[in-house]
């Protein structure tokens, strides 16, 4: 069973798993307990944009999509919620407008453009170790911001206008929360691709709430799942060659809808007993 | 004459050319506990959200504790109007009550041991310290009531700032909830919007009146005068489909 660990690649493709992982429990957390899925999701697809223009300016891609991802993060948020547009108007906006200007730039780069099959679904299994260093950095910097401001940034999840009154930073822990977003797709894309991004970001998290009612303790428990699906479905996509990102999903939604169906029986047997 | 808590001098509020509030000025001293009534659409929010800072009137001076709002707004525990919040959210009701805390706290650093410590005091002045491991969305109305209060307190405030707070219990916890600022008043001056006229005159000790300007009075004062000057009055403001309840036609009715 653990005979793919022989293989340098699988070792480096766990790395990646592990380490992304981190970076998706805490902010996946966040996302979840703020109801900014679709948001989260509109940041994520936009990061294409940065993707198509790495491609056309001859730098790292990822690196265009930390940069791109980051600057339609906060227009989301400055748009959506300072000049009071719609805010789901506007997440639809951004995630057609992103992945555009990305398709617009693919098609202006001379030649083929290799691994953008990847970037979209996520290739796991052939990370650089370069990559590995990148997502290892945005990990530092993740857990660094929010074990700093853990406390500011869950009162402003929780009570917008109480945060205030408090005196808080509140629209600047907005936009921070949205830069994490912003950050962790980019650790993401490798895994299971920014098409795919949000399942990570979201899930876990999304599990993990239904086990605990901390936020911190939340966001241990959905790195350690996030972890757990990565590695499992990692496994399962070698065992029987199957796409290794859409495996991790899938594996995911499985994990989710069986442990919601769970908890669904087990209320209506609290309910018939009682 | 003693230094005011909160002091509004000439405050104007428009929104779209519309004036809210009228050259209002409004003090409150130590050991007060003070009652805004008013009809809906009077001002009254208004008033409440120039005090935190969260409006900028258009003209006119605040100043809480000598200070503007966005810095004296610490020494205010304010209890809004709509206890609502997202019942999913994973808090506990000790984790509530010390986001009171933050006002006394900085950027960057942890709650600490005095944090929970307010926080747990909060709770017991509330009755709600048996509760404190309880998930917040499972509270009850009234409990969740006293938790907000108890948020409020944690932070140690010299002004206490509820928006409507009973429209969220039922009659039968009122009486527990004034017999709570009762004690509460001993220590923090109270300011208590409502527009239930009848229960504010009998627990308060000063009744501002508030529609688009700001009258104070002693509760003996308000009667049909009064409250005529205030519900009755905007004739206008009706004309301009702003609706509002017109208290006075309800006495006129007989029905009470």
């Amino acid at each position: 069973m653990l005979d793919f660990l022989g293989y340098g690649f699988m070792q480096n493709a766990l790395m990646a798993g592990i380490l992304a992982s981190i970076v998706c429990g805490v902010v996946g957390t966040l996302v979840v307990v703020r109801r900014i899925v679709s948001l989260s999701g509109s940041v994520s697809h936009s990061a294409f944009g940065g993707i198509g223009m790495g491609y056309f300016f001859g730098i790292n891609p990822l690196i265009g999509a930390l940069f791109f991802s980051m600057a339609s993060a906060i227009g989301i948020g400055a748009v959506a919620k300072y000049a009071r547009e719609r805010e789901d108007t506007v997440i639809g906006i951004f995630w057609a407008g992103g992945m555009a200007v990305g398709v617009l730039f693919i098609g202006l780069t001379p030649g083929y453009a290799p691994d953008l099959f990847g970037y979209l679904f996520g290739s796991i299994i052939s990370v650089p170790t370069s990559d590995l260093i990148l997502i290892l950095l945005l990990d530092l910097i993740v857990v660094g911001i929010v074990a700093l401001l853990y406390k500011e940034l869950v009162a402003v999840a929780f009570d917008e206008e109480y945060a205030t009154v408090s005196g808080l930073p509140v629209k600047l822990l907005y936009y921070l929360t949205l830069i994490l977003v912003a950050i962790t797709i980019v650790a993401m894309i490798r895994i299971v691709g920014l098409i795919l991004a949000i399942a990570l970001l979201t899930m876990p998290a999304a599990m993990a709430g239904k086990l605990t009612h901390d936020v911190h303790k939340m966001m241990v428990l959905a790195v350690l799942i996030s972890a757990f699906l990565i590695i499992a479905g990692l496994w399962v996509s070698f065992v029987i060659n199957l796409e290794s990102g859409a495996t991790i999903v899938l594996l995911a939604v499985a994990a989710y809808a069986a442990l919601a169906a769970s908890f669904r029986i087990g209320n209506r047997r609290k309910a018939t007993t009682s | 004459m003693p230094e005011a808590l909160i002091d509004l001098k000439d405050v104007t509020v428009t929104f779209d050319g519309q004036t809210v509030l009228d050259k209002v000025n409004f003090k409150v001293y130590e050991k007060d506990y003070v009652g805004i009534i008013g009809p809906n659409g009077s001002g009254k929010t208004t008033l409440l959200k120039v005090i935190l800072g969260l409006i900028v009137p258009d003209s006119g001076k605040v100043s809480i504790m000598g200070s503007p709002p966005s810095v004296g707004r610490k020494y205010v525990g304010y209890v809004p109007q709509y206890l609502e919040f997202d019942k999913t959210f994973p808090i506990n009701v000790r984790e509530f009550a010390l986001m009171g805390r933050l006002s006394s706290s900085s950027l960057v650093r942890r709650f600490d041991e005095e944090d929970r410590r307010k926080a747990d005091e909060a709770l017991g002045r509330v009755g709600l310290l048996d509760l404190k491991e309880k998930q917040l969305g499972v509270l009850s109305g009234g409990e969740r009531q006293r938790a907000y209060i108890a948020r409020a307190l944690a932070g140690q405030p010299k002004i206490l700032l509820l928006d409507e707070p009973t429209a969220n219990i039922d009659v039968k916890m009122e009486k527990g909830f004034y017999e709570l600022l009762a004690e509460l008043r001993k220590e923090v001056a109270i300011v208590l919007v409502s527009h239930d006229v009848g229960i504010i005159t009998v627990n308060v000790d000063k009744i501002a009146c508030v529609n688009r300007q700001l009258f104070m009075h002693h509760p003996s004062e308000i009667n049909e005068e009064t409250l005529e000057e205030t519900y009755k009055c905007p004739v206008e403001m009706i004309a301009h489909g702003v609706p509002h309840r017109v208290l006075k036609d309800h006495e006129h009715g007989g029905e009470s």
